[in-house]
């Protein structure tokens, strides 16, 4: 059985069958990563003992005969902001260079219980703040299809082990869109899901009330199946949904006939790169070929989005980041003088240039006399915005649009306009102001490069994402396209 | 213009800035803020602020003590210790 | 009349007795070793989310109806931003401006004077943990910190800038901790630190109806101390004012050894808390059937318990206040009561000596080895002669040094008294006759005469003769 790309579906049925072996695909995968990663850069700490250890403990399982969960002995790659106990996890910044949580996120917790194998940590923007990977503390990762270019971010590692073959699956973390971007530029399947579908306890915040752990895989039943093993309440997690989650496989292979398709005309217009234009109309022709039903909407405040977005998570940001003080964790500096001068070295030392800007831009909007214009005032255009949905959602069954205004672009286009940087995240950024969850399926190329198509739903609508997205994939097979590497 | 107090913000932030990269973030933030003045084109007098998505209530646990982290756990990744304390340099 | 109006309010931090933290289910339980009541909620470790503890909720309720507020329909928590090596996350979670409980008050009385105190608000809060020096703060050349106090679930209750004196302030205190008690919410002990106090103070011309610029006053660890500083702070903002300065606002440290407040002011400027509804809670409901239940089931409050004291048992109202002013002295009154039905007498030894010899002793009435059983046991004797007043007096002290039944007492040390009129006459005979010129002047109409004889008395029976009979008995023979 050819291992390399295999989807985890078939994989996990050749476990089952004995044709391969949990040890055997684990070694597969890492000497996969040890022959690219030099290049791309995808990891920041590979686990290659913890992961044959699995992988045997699965083996021994089968052996015994024991029937096992739906994607044991599955390879899968974390992005470094899930706190994995005993395993280092940096965020991708020097501020937690040396940092091992003495505790599991509730995903891993799930994921380890259903016996899947981990191959890494990913690499990512630091503290998630970023949409090329390029704030990494340690050093940006590289897009598989043109390694001159971003891999988008910041799960930026997570999609490229994903488009690598690196990890066969892959866990991304995403608050204004860093699931659906990079999956997007890599040409692989993300899924952001509704806020609260799956526990954020053990997910380093960034802004609490827009983040949210997702899956990344190389096709849509995949990406179904990771979302089943991660999805549930929690009671660690007071913002965790309560209720059982659906059974999000049986939403693959069904009809789309008669389903009713909103266009946001704000997102399709100029701004999006004509090749992705392109491709998007391509993309919609088809599902219209499978009887969805297509119109043109209107979310008339999506302009309003980024600014609303900036102010809301770096204010969240500033205040779920002053907890990186040298004093029981991380990074001191050495020799500090008193308290407070520990405090200013460290953390000037341990962060980045783009988390420093937006520790520093929380800040100020949450700061006397600026806390109604700025942080209120963004509290309450976000309240536009979810009814712009609440509205689309009475009308429509799912909302497409493409997943980024352009392809991957070529590293340090951006790095140095901040601002640039921000409103190409229009797109993705509204669902996570709304809460409602969205897809990357790959579409199409342009280019040379991959195109996403973003579909969104209403909250707990996952399960229309994966129908449309599944449905498309199946008709078209975009995602059977690898990079040359 | 919105003028904006580099020092008192950075203060307030706990990080300490040179010169130069005070300009810089000032330049930058400023350019941001002014972006966001976006937002003074709508009219939001009766809108209420939404700081949660899911209309959640009432979350609770009960009161009944659950297993603590061992000390050495807790203390693994301190960056000085003395005995079980966490040591941290003067205040003042 | 006084130049100075003084004008104060205190905020009141109480630890709520829960088993387990406000947004964690670490133990709450005081004095572990170091940071082994923690887990990674309340050490801040990255990643982690609080959950709140319904029990907190609860008792937060009792402590805002037990002080007359309205509690709210709707309330939330809010984070306060600051740093601090003792709060993990650089951030309190605390209430902001949609507390549990507003607009309460509260009844002290003071040379008896009755004043009605009020209370801005009651919110709820986690503890920050515990900074360890070597020496004083401004020498220690490092700073310990010990975790296990992070999360404990904390309210406070912010008065009106109502009280007008330290003695006020103290009364205060002394009453609200009385009546936290009694909800059983905490055990208030400044000593433990679950209660303790700041104040805000400032003066102004007598007569003025804006207030002076007020400073806090942090450190005040006793009541004694909380008076000492106030009355201090006074003189010092008076003096101020009277140079013609202008009194700071800032936070002040009360210096117990020096006897002073000491400025606080470091490098840090004013505070900007940055408050903002915190995302990882989500907003409580208060059903108002439930207040309805938790204040139906609330015990029964000083003020309450005092008056039943004055119905039930027809103790004065003076004594019913100083016996129901600590809910421990109040429990020990009844309970002596159930051996013993006289109240004004228990009332009398309970206010008396017994609160005599915890004060010399330091102590709480909670560690007096004196059983209220054996209290009222003491009294039995009293009533049935067994002893007299004085001897009583005796065996109190003992029982109070050993913990020893009263019967015990008295049998092993001899102090039955002597209530046979026989063996009285006989000592009576015995210290006339060695005292005539005495006891010609008793029978010259010297009374003082009586008090030496009967003394005499005592000294030959050692203290144990009925002192009436005696009395009497010579009274009759030298008639």
């Amino acid at each position: 059985m050819d291992l390399l790309y295999t989807p985890a579906h078939e994989l996990q049925r050749g476990l089952a069958a004995r044709q391969i072996s949990a040890g055997e695909l684990c070694r597969a995968v890492l000497a996969r990563i040890d022959k690219l990663d030099e290049k791309l850069r995808a990891f920041i700490t590979v686990t290659p003992e913890l992961a044959l250890s699995q992988a045997g403990e699965v083996d021994r399982r089968i052996a015994a005969g024991e029937e096992l969960p739906p994607l044991a002995g599955i390879p899968v790659a974390v992005k470094d902001v899930i706190c994995t106990r005993g395993v280092r996890t940096t965020c991708a910044s020097r501020i937690l260079h040396n940092f091992v949580p003495p505790y599991n996120a509730t995903v891993m917790e799930k994921i380890m219980a259903r016996g899947m194998v981990m191959v890494g940590k990913t690499n990512m923007d630091e503290f998630a703040m970023g949409s090329s990977n390029e704030n990494s503390g340690y050093y940006p990762a590289s897009n598989p299809w043109d390694t001159q270019r971003v891999p988008g971010g910041s799960s930026g590692g997570s999609a490229v082990a994903v488009a690598a073959g690196m990890a066969v699956l892959a866990l991304g973390s995403d608050t204004g869109g860093s699931i659906r971007q990079p999956a997007s530029f890599c040409g692989v399947v993300g899924l952001k899901p509704t806020y609260g579908a799956v526990s954020r306890y053990g997910l380093v915040a960034y802004a609490s009330s827009l983040d949210q752990i997702g899956p990344i895989a190389g096709n849509v039943a995949d990406c179904a199946l990771l979302l089943s093993a991660i999805a549930g309440y929690d009671p660690l997690d007071s913002t965790s949904a309560p209720g059982e989650r659906p059974d999000y496989t049986k939403s693959l292979n069904q009809e789309i006939r008669g389903l009713k398709v909103g266009v946001p005309r704000e997102y399709m217009g100029e701004g999006i790169d004509p090749g992705v234009r392109g491709v998007i109309d391509g993309a919609l022709k088809v599902l219209a070929s499978l009887g969805a039903e297509i119109e043109e909407v209107s979310l008339p405040h999506s302009k309003y989005a980024i600014p609303a977005y900036y102010l809301i998570a770096t204010a969240e940001a500033s205040s779920n980041l002053a907890r990186y003080d040298g004093v029981s964790y991380g990074y001191r500096v050495e020799d500090p003088g008193d308290v407070v001068d520990m405090y200013m070295k460290s953390r000037s030392r341990g962060f980045g240039a783009e988390v420093k800007r937006r520790i520093m831009l929380g800040t100020f909007a949450l700061s006397a006399g600026y806390y109604d214009a700025y942080y209120l005032k963004a509290l309450k255009v976000r309240t536009l915005i979810k009814q712009d949905f609440d509205r689309a959602f009475e009308k429509y069954d799912v909302l497409i649009c493409p997943t980024t205004p352009s392809t991957a672009f070529r590293k340090g286009e951006k790095v140095d306009d901040p601002l640039q940087m921000y409103l190409s995240d229009i797109t993705t950024i509204s669902a996570n102001l709304a809460g409602i969850p969205g897809i990357s399926v790959p579409a199409g190329f342009s280019g040379g490069l991959p195109v996403g198509m973003q579909i969104m739903g209403r909250p707990f609508g996952e399960g229309d994402l994966l129908r449309v997205a599944h449905a498309f994939e199946q008709a078209t097979g975009h995602h059977k396209r690898r990079p040359e590497l | 213009m919105i003028t904006i107090d580099v020092d008192h913000v950075a203060l307030l932030s706990r990080l300490e800035l040179t010169a130069e990269e005070k300009k810089i973030y000032a330049g930058q933030i400023r350019a941001i803020l002014e972006y966001a003045g976006l937002l003074e084109e709508l009219d939001t007098e009766n809108v209420p602020p939404t700081a949660h998505v899911l209309p959640l209530r009432n979350v609770f646990r009960e009161d009944r003590v659950e297993d603590h982290l061992p000390l050495e756990k807790a203390m693994q990744n301190a960056p000085d210790r003395d005995g079980n304390y966490f040591k941290v340099p003067r205040l003042v | 009349m006084a130049k100075y109006e003084t004008v104060i309010g205190l905020e009141v931090h109480v630890e709520l007795k829960t088993l387990t933290k406000i947004f964690c289910p670490s133990s709450t339980t005081f004095g572990g070793d170091p940071n082994t009541h923690v887990c990674p909620v309340c050490l801040g470790l990255p990643g982690v989310l609080p959950v709140m503890n319904k029990k907190v909720l609860e008792y937060a309720i009792r402590v805002g109806l037990a002080l007359n507020c309205q509690i709210a329909a709707f309330s939330k928590f809010d984070r306060k931003n600051y740093y601090y090596p003792d709060l993990p996350k650089n951030y309190q979670i605390s209430q902001y401006d949609l507390p549990i409980a507003e607009h309460g008050h509260l009844n002290v009385e003071l040379d008896g004077v009755e004043k009605r105190v009020g209370i801005t608000r009651v919110h709820m809060e986690e503890d920050a943990g515990k900074l360890v020096h070597q020496g004083t703060i401004s020498t220690t050349p490092y700073t310990l910190v010990d975790y296990n106090r992070t999360g404990v679930p904390l309210v406070e209750i912010v008065s009106d800038p109502d009280l007008r004196s330290p003695e006020e302030a103290r009364a205060y205190l002394e009453k609200l901790k009385a009546i936290i008690q009694y909800t059983g919410v905490s055990d208030c002990k400044m000593e433990e630190g679950s209660l303790r106090c700041d104040a805000n103070i400032s003066v102004r011309p007598a007569g003025s109806t804006t207030l002076g610029t007020k400073a806090e006053i942090k450190n005040m660890n006793s009541f004694k101390a909380l008076q000492r500083a106030l009355h201090y702070e006074v003189e010092r903002q008076i003096e101020v004012l009277e140079e013609g300065g202008r009194v700071v606002q800032e936070t002040r440290t009360w210096d117990e050894a020096k006897g002073v407040t000491l400025s606080m002011r470091s490098k840090e400027h004013a505070h900007d808390y940055r408050y903002l509804p915190d995302p990882d809670l989500v907003p409580m409901v208060i059903d108002r059937g439930w207040v309805e239940e938790i204040r139906s089931a609330l015990p029964e409050l000083p003020d309450q318990r005092k008056d039943r004291y004055v119905r039930e048992y027809g103790l004065p109202e003076y004594d019913a206040a100083v016996i129901t002013s600590s809910k421990e002295m109040a429990d020990y009154f009844e309970r002596c009561l159930s051996g013993y039905a006289n109240a004004k007498s228990v009332s009398n030894w309970v206010m008396g000596d017994l609160t005599r010899l915890l004060n010399a002793g330091g102590m709480e009435i909670t560690r007096c080895r004196i059983a209220p059983d054996q209290l009222a046991g003491m009294l039995r004797l009293l009533d049935s002669g067994t002893i007299s007043g004085k001897i009583a007096k005796t065996v109190f002290e003992e029982m109070f040094e050993t913990g020893k039944d009263p019967d015990s007492i008295v049998k092993e040390k001899g102090l039955v008294q002597i209530s046979d009129q026989g063996a009285i006459e006989a000592a009576v005979d015995q210290a006339l006759a060695a005292n005539p010129k005495v006891v010609e002047d008793f029978r010259a109409g010297k009374e003082k005469a009586l008090g030496f004889l009967v003394g005499q008395v005592m000294k030959v029976t050692r203290g144990k003769a009925n002192p009436e009979m005696v009395n009497s008995i010579i009274r009759e023979k030298l008639r």
